[in-house]
C-alpha cells in the first residue's frame, strides 16, 4: 500500500504526479500535499494521475477539498492520465462534472 | 435443495493501515472465483468501502472493541461479502442520508468531502444491505457471470444463465 508524489513547482504552476493506491491510509499524506498547493493565490494545480491504479471515496474526497481551497485562493485545479478505472470512478459519482479532468485520449483520437 | 457456502472470515483491526489487507485479500479471492478484472475492481472498492465506514465511524477511544468483521460466503453463483463493527448504537442517520452522485449545479464550496462511500456501494454490488446489529453490518453480493446493466447503460453481456 504506497503512495508518492512528486511536485514539481514553477511560478504559476504546480504539477503534483501521483503514483500508486489512494485509500483512507494514504488519504492524509496526499492531502497534506496538494492542499497548501491548491491554497497557493492564482496559481494553476495540476494533477497527474497516471499513476494511480487504485482510487476510492477516501481519494475522491482529497480532489474535492482540493478544488474548494482552489477556487477560494482564485486559483485552477485540473486532474491529467486518468486510467479507465479510475476515470470510470469519476463519472459514476459525478466529479467529472465539477472537477476539470482531462479529455479521454482514446476518444479524441 | 440449499448449497453451503464456503466461508473466508477475517477479524482485523479497524485501522486505515488495514483496509488495504482486507482489500488484497477479497481481490484474491474474487480473482479464484473467476470474476473479471472490472468485477474485481468494483468488489475491490465497495469492500474498501465499507471498511473505511468502520475506520471513521464505529469506535471511540472508549469502545471496548476496535475490531472489524469480514467475511466472504462463496456461493455457486454469488459471492456474499459482509463487513461488520461492534460499535453499537448504530446511527440511523447513517441509514437514511440521502445518496447519490454530485450534481454539477452544486456550488464548489457546498460540496461535502464525504458521504460518497455508500453511494458507490451501491453502485458497484448487485445487491446490498444494511444492518444494525452490535454494530452497522453492511452485507454485499456479486454475481458471478450475470447479465447486466452498467450504470452508463452500456450491457456488459447479452448472453447469461437464468438465474432463479
Amino acid at each position: 500500500m504506497n503512495l508518492d508524489i512528486q511536485v514539481e513547482e514553477h511560478e504559476n504552476e504546480s504539477i503534483a504526479r501521483v503514483t500508486g493506491e489512494v485509500d483512507v491510509y494514504t488519504a492524509a499524506k496526499l492531502k497534506d500535499t496538494l492542499i497548501p498547493l491548491a491554497e497557493k493565490e492564482n496559481h494553476r494545480l495540476v494533477i497527474d494521475l497516471s499513476g494511480v491504479e487504485y482510487i476510492d471515496s477516501t481519494g475522491l474526497g482529497i480532489f474535492i477539498g482540493a478544488l474548494k481551497a482552489a477556487e477560494k485562493s482564485g486559483s485552477t485545479l485540473k486532474l491529467t492520465g486518468l486510467n479507465e478505472r479510475v476515470r470510470r470512478l469519476f463519472e459514476i459519482t459525478g466529479l467529472h462534472e465539477v472537477i476539470d479532468i482531462e479529455a479521454d485520449k482514446r476518444e479524441e483520437a | 435443495m440449499v448449497q453451503t457456502a464456503e466461508n473466508i472470515a477475517m477479524k482485523v483491526p479497524a485501522k486505515p493501515e488495514y483496509v488495504g489487507v482486507v482489500r488484497l485479500t477479497v481481490s484474491g479471492v474474487a480473482s479464484r472465483l473467476g470474476y473479471s478484472y472490472d468485477d474485481i475492481e468494483d468488489i475491490k472498492i465497495a469492500v474498501a468501502e465499507a471498511c473505511t465506514n468502520v475506520v471513521n465511524h464505529a469506535y471511540t477511544e472508549q469502545s471496548a472493541s476496535n475490531d472489524m468483521h469480514v467475511n466472504f460466503a462463496v456461493h455457486e453463483d454469488r459471492l456474499e461479502l459482509v463487513v461488520a463493527d461492534e460499535g453499537g448504537a448504530v446511527d440511523t442517520e447513517f441509514f437514511n442520508r440521502e445518496r447519490g452522485p454530485v450534481s454539477k449545479d452544486q456550488p464548489v464550496d457546498e460540496l461535502k468531502e464525504g458521504g460518497l462511500g455508500l453511494f458507490l456501494i451501491e453502485t458497484l454490488m448487485d445487491e446490498v444491505e444494511i444492518r444494525g446489529e452490535k454494530g452497522v453490518m453492511i452485507i454485499m453480493t456479486k454475481f458471478l457471470q450475470r447479465d447486466e446493466v452498467e450504470p452508463n447503460g452500456r450491457r456488459a453481456s447479452e448472453e447469461s444463465p437464468e438465474h432463479q
